[in-house]
């Protein structure tokens, strides 16, 4: 399962490095890659421009894919256990929103004082801050059961956007498309100098996710039994809220909104290995990364040559998604 | 799997410092493989006497002895060693297997980063088979029945090889034949036991002692026959309750009435 899906992985990285508004041939795209890996291995039979499109533009963008998809998918699988909630996601629960508006406070009031790392660590702070919001709100309205929960973060979520609009309303309107790109989600700014950021923080909280996978099996049955076996409950759930807070925030940083994408990717997951989380959250990350792929390839290619922002596509699907989930829990 | 000694020494709890006592001090013992039952109306303080013991809910003050050893003195890990619980919280809609769920029971007992080892899949295929769950160790718990759920929940319990086993009404939502299957499962687990029951005649036929509670006070703790009289019953649930014997098995049964 694992072997094809990584499979599916590097095809799904060759067709989207390869389609586009000039489209290179699979094996070009290929030749390319191993070139800039090993150069001089492979005869050199295309042109810089061709080469500059995939090595500087195309790779970079398919690898921010990549990690956007598996880093939203991871937090939307460990939000789900620790709030005992299927439709738990970082979009719904309004801590995509509190890192949209960091990373606006950014962008068009306090520019970049700390260089490039000022947008993700803003984006974070937003995040986190949003967090504790949803969990504030939930335990004031005493609203923790499930459903209430997702209520709680949507509006959270409406608070933190209308703050974010004020932010636009009252910045450089010159600024202000920028700015909607971050709304909408997209992927064209990616570039190999900011992929180090999305990839550390991935690799570090995805690690302490899945390390944890015993202690999410054990949140989904109850608060109660969870601590029966030893799980330090209330720690271990702030502490999944504060990495996923991170996850979320500098894939927002780097790519804008994407919704969905941690609401639906765990759910097809569990379908095809089952719902043990020591494989829930390696193949979620596998998946969310192939998903997120193909949604951008459609988003580049369903309006060519314009680039349609991504954050439209996955909002479609996975709004149908949703809709389906609840029928299907309806039954 | 080693049944032990539990004591409880004037246990009482209340949720904060200004605010009354939900339980007061109550103290019981129950010796090693011994079952006692926890019975009493709602908001007695069944729930909040069952927490201290499953280690969920520290007692205000008193203390809760496993084999000697101060329960709340030990850490929640070492705790989860000693104490299990089947409690009525069940999991849903996460695709876990039936396997998944008992392997649950391991938890306590291994490192972070370890996987399963040997001993952990023996012990756990243990569980599945005493709890007769073979035939349904792939199947997603969600699609189990009542009754085949409460028994994957007592195999995790059972995995986690506990010395003390707390169950909160067990038979909860239960169809008859269940209900009796989960009770003689209780008296042949060997274990030391302390669950919480509504039905009174189902009590005093399961376990070998009554702690009976109202309004979080003790009513009495002891033998069935002792602790669930006519007089003490009637008085803690408000109702005429009248002690008969059945006619064919010679059983003792309590019967209960509005008072006039």
């Amino acid at each position: 399962m694992i072997g094809a899906g990584v499979l599916l992985l590097l095809f799904s990285i060759s067709v989207a490095i390869s389609v586009g508004a000039v489209s290179v041939p699979l094996q070009t795209v290929w030749s390319i890659l191993i070139n800039q890996v090993a150069p001089g291995t492979i005869e050199q039979d295309w042109s810089k421009g061709r080469e500059a499109i995939v090595w500087d533009i195309r790779f970079p963008r398919a690898l921010l894919a990549c990690l956007v998809g598996a880093g939203l998918a991871v937090v939307g699988g460990s939000l789900q256990a620790v709030t005992r909630n299927p439709l738990a996601d970082p979009h719904l629960l309004g801590i995509s929103s509190g890192a949209a508006f960091g990373a606006i406070m950014v962008l068009m009031h306090t520019g970049m004082f700390w260089g490039l790392i000022t947008v993700p660590l803003f984006a974070f702070g937003g995040a986190l801050a949003a967090t504790l919001l949803v969990l504030a709100v939930s335990q004031f309205a005493s609203a923790t059961s499930a459903d209430r929960l997702i209520l709680a973060g949507v509006a959270v979520s409406f608070i933190v956007m209308s703050l974010a609009n004020v932010l636009i309303f009252l910045g450089d309107p010159r600024a202000t498309h920028t700015v909607v790109f971050w709304m909408l989600g997209g992927l064209g700014l990616a570039q190999w100098s900011h992929l180090i950021f999305p990839l550390a923080v991935l690799a570090l909280c995805g690690t302490y996710i899945w390390i944890n996978a015993r202690k999410l099996n054990a949140m989904t049955v109850g608060d109660e039994t969870a601590s029966t076996l030893g799980i330090p409950v209330a720690r271990f759930r702030l502490m999944i809220f504060v990495v996923g807070a991170m996850i979320t925030g500098v894939m927002v940083a780097f790519s804008g909104m994407i919704g969905f994408v941690g609401l639906m990717v765990p759910h097809i997951v569990r379908m095809l290995v089952g719902g043990d989380y020591a494989r829930v959250i390696p193949a979620s990350a596998l998946f969310g990364a192939i998903y997120l792929l193909w949604s951008d390839i459609i988003a580049r290619t369903i309006m060519a040559p314009e680039d349609m922002p991504i954050g439209i596509v996955t909002g479609l699907v996975g709004g149908m998604f949703f809709v389906w989930l609840l029928r299907r829990r309806a039954r | 799997m080693i049944a032990g000694h539990l004591v409880a020494k004037n246990v009482c709890w209340r949720p904060g410092r200004n605010q009354p006592f939900l339980l007061n001090p109550v103290s019981f013992e129950v010796y090693p493989g011994r079952v006692l039952g926890v019975v009493g109306p709602n908001g007695a303080g069944k729930s909040t006497l069952l927490r201290m013991v499953y280690h969920y809910q520290k007692p205000t003050s008193g203390q809760i002895l496993v084999d000697g050893q101060d329960l709340w003195g030990m850490s929640a890990k070492v705790a989860a060693r000693k104490v299990a619980a089947v409690l009525q919280e069940q999991p849903g809609a996460f695709g876990l297997s039936v396997r998944d769920i008992v392997a649950l029971g391991r938890t306590p007992h291994r490192s972070g980063l370890s996987s399963e080892g040997a001993r952990d899949a023996e012990i756990i295929d243990a569980a599945i088979s005493r709890m007769q769950l073979e035939a349904l160790v792939a199947r997603d718990f969600d699609t189990l029945s009542g009754g085949e759920r409460q028994r994957v929940m007592v195999a995790r319990a059972l995995a986690q090889q506990p010395q003390v086993l707390v169950m909160d009404e067990p038979t909860n939502h239960l169809d008859i034949r269940h209900q009796l299957e989960i009770l003689s499962l209780i008296r042949s687990l060997g274990l030391t036991i302390v669950v919480s029951l509504h039905d009174l005649n189902m009590a005093a036929d399961v376990c070998d002692a009554i702690l009976l509670l109202k309004d979080g006070h003790s009513q009495g703790f002891g033998s069935a026959n002792h602790v669930l009289s006519e007089q003490l019953v009637s008085d803690t649930f408000s109702v005429t309750a009248q002690r008969q014997v059945l006619s064919v098995s010679q059983n003792q049964h309590l019967t209960f009435h509005l008072p006039n």
